[in-house]
């Protein structure tokens, strides 16, 4: 059977601007048809902006890569319209079980809260993802939107020329030229804009290797996240076991430093050492085997004039928190509305600067957790090996110590805090939805908060009286009434003690600013302080 | 907030440090520091409070001479 990642999904065909005597401008051009630049692409295009996706490859990501995607991705993925098929074929788990040598020393459940539309994670492979986005990409298009994939483009050379760049790109016909106003580098971790561009990449690597294999097999295993320390099967080192769609399933396997890694890599070593976890008779077939050295870094800045970073180019994480990737998709969900209020005159330039600022936020707060995990997994010292193992042992017996055992901080939003488009917050109003925080998603009627928030800016008003449009410079919000009775999920997440109030929420769904009543000079001065307008 | 207290607080102090000293009784150097390690986690929790969990962080750090 050939896997969808074999398989070229959005072929090579030549373009009209490789017919172009001078080079055709473009307003925005995405380097990288990975998880992020798809993700960038289709928002883009969905407002408007033409885009331009240059991808050296043709096909999805190679074997599964990322395979947690978390609520807040889905929920983004909503808004870009592909959330439902991501849900409708991932697995959704909220258990994890933890081991600690031959016991299960806990279990946590991720308690998902009633009243959201998406669970707090789906398991579903890199390449399922890719798919949705490169088949969502064609469907926008094919409704007229500009989005134009190109497969097999290899972008070979970058010249900044200050007001835009220019484009040197490979492709099987040979080379051409293209400029943009706009470039976003989604070229992962090796990204060669980085490089191109003589940009560091500052940050740790771990001085470990894992093996992650993917394997196929009927299993009577349940949907659950199975974590374990010093494992019988994996002495001194750790292991996980965890469920994607169509039968297959992750195995992590912790190895250490000192080791020959194509050695590793061979299926007469791998098989062994999965029987050793699974059991002698265990069936099952090998989908896909790596072995990675995991890494903690970040760019300084992700804006560089007219470029930006975004995804794995920017930042990258190791997987313990499934930060990744969906960290990337956060980025292009802060982005790309920023860019397009800029390229339509609405907000100057240094709207941009904001991106730099909250999603390198975003990255520190997802390195500082990946960072924590990863010691605890591997601890450095004997010390840090005798308190890991002094919280795996008390974590049975004491409940005080389950909130220290540490296999991964599973990815959620964060919230920019003191963030430059922050608005007023007014007190009485609960901590979790103040100015810079995602929105939590409530039921509404038959639907979902978060499905009536428009692509633009949204004035939402709860138990308060509003007018019909609020509009600063060009940029309107669009109103919306709810009421918080009947509603203790609404009421609890927006309200708290207030009887009413009024927010302001950004067309990424993040809140730039709230109030417990509508006034109109502090909601107009909200708004153009969120589009970098003051 | 609440102080670290470095005044005397344990009553019968002899007999709490025999206890101290007779629960190491018999054991390796590793499991000796596991079992510290296990103590130091109990106590901490016990004391709960960040300021002063941090305050004895660097009280213990400083009394050695290794502070950072
Ligand atoms: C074992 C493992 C497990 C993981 N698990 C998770 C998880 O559970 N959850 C999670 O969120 N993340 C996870 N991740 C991380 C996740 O895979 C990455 O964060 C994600 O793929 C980053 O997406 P990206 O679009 O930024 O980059 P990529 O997916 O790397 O895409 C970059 C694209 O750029 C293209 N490109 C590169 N150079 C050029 C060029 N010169 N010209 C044109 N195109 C170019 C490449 O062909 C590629 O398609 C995991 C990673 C690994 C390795």
């Amino acid at each position: 059977m050939t896997k969808i990642f074999e398989t070229p999904l959005y072929p090579y065909r030549r373009s009209a601007d490789q017919d172009m005597l001078r080079p055709v401008r473009h307003p925005v051009v995405v380097i990288g048809a990975g998880p992020v630049g798809l993700a960038a692409a289709i928002d883009l295009a969905c407002r408007d902006v033409p885009v331009v996706v240059l991808d050296d490859n043709d096909k999805v990501s190679f074997g599964s890569r990322a395979i947690c995607f978390s609520k807040r991705t889905l929920e983004i993925l909503d808004r870009l319209g592909c959330g439902e098929r991501a849900v409708d074929k991932g697995v959704t788990w909220n258990l994890g079980r933890v081991f600690f040598d031959e016991r299960e020393v806990f279990s946590f459940n991720l308690l998902p809260e009633e009243g959201h539309k998406r669970p707090a994670f789906i398991n579903l492979q890199q390449y399922y993802l890719e798919q949705y986005l490169v088949e969502r990409a064609r469907e926008v298009a094919a409704q007229g939107k500009p989005l134009d994939l190109r497969g097999r483009n290899r972008v070979e050379a970058v010249g900044d020329h200050g007001d835009h760049v220019r484009l040197e790109i490979e492709t099987p016909e040979g080379p051409y030229n293209i400029e943009a106003d706009w470039l976003i580098a989604c070229d992962g971790a090796t990204s060669p804009m980085r490089r191109m561009m003589g940009l560091d990449f500052v940050g740790r690597v771990f001085e470990d290797n894992f093996l992650i294999a993917d394997v196929v097999m009927e299993a009577e295993f349940p949907t659950e996240r199975w974590f374990w320390f010093d494992p019988p099967f994996n002495r001194g080192q750790s292991a996980l076991l965890h469920k994607q769609p169509d039968n297959v399933w992750r195995i992590d396997l912790q190895l250490g430093w000192d080791i020959d890694k194509e050695r590793e890599k061979r299926p007469e070593n791998v098989i062994p050492r999965i029987k050793q976890m699974l059991g002698e008779d265990a069936k099952f077939e090998l989908e896909w085997v790596s072995i990675y050295t995991f890494q903690c870094r970040r760019m300084e800045n992700f804006r560089h004039g007219r470029v930006l970073f975004a995804g794995d180019a920017a930042h990258q994480v190791s997987p313990f928190g499934a930060r990744g990737a969906n960290s990337g998709i956060q980025d292009t969900d802060n982005l790309c509305w920023k860019l397009a209020l800029v390229l339509d005159g609405k907000a100057p330039e240094s709207l941009i600067d904001s991106y730099n600022w909250e999603r390198v936020y975003g990255a520190d707060e997802n390195i500082l957790n990946s960072t924590r995990s990863t010691e605890f997994i591997t601890p450095k010292s004997e010390t840090s090996r005798a308190f890991r193992d002094a919280v795996l042992d008390l974590a049975e017996e004491n409940a005080f110590a389950r909130p220290l055992v540490n296999s991964g901080r599973l990815s959620v939003p964060c919230t920019y805090d003191e963030g430059p488009l922050n608005g007023p917050d007014a007190t009485g109003l609960p901590a979790r939805t103040r100015p810079g925080s995602a929105a939590a998603d409530a039921p509404i009627g038959d639907g979902w908060l978060l499905d009536r928030l428009g692509e633009g800016f949204t004035l939402m008003a709860i138990d308060a009286d509003i007018p019909d449009g609020v509009e600063d410079g060009g940029i309107a919000a669009t109103p919306l009434r709810l009421s918080a009775t009947d509603n203790p999920e609404l009421a609890a997440r927006y309200l708290g003690d207030a009887s009413g109030a009024v927010y302001l929420m950004r067309p990424d769904q993040h809140i730039a600013a709230r109030w417990t009543g509508f006034d109109d000079t502090a909601v107009a001065a909200a708004l153009r302080r969120a589009a970098g307008r003051q | 907030m609440a102080d670290l207290n470095t005044r005397p607080n344990i009553s019968d102090a002899d007999s709490f440090y025999a206890e101290l000293m007779a629960v190491h009784d018999g054991l390796t150097k590793t499991q000796s520091d596991a079992l510290n390690a296990r103590l130091i986690l109990l106590l901490a929790n016990h004391v709960g409070d960040r300021e002063v969990l941090s305050a004895a962080l660097s009280a213990a750090a400083r009394a050695a001479g290794v502070e950072r």
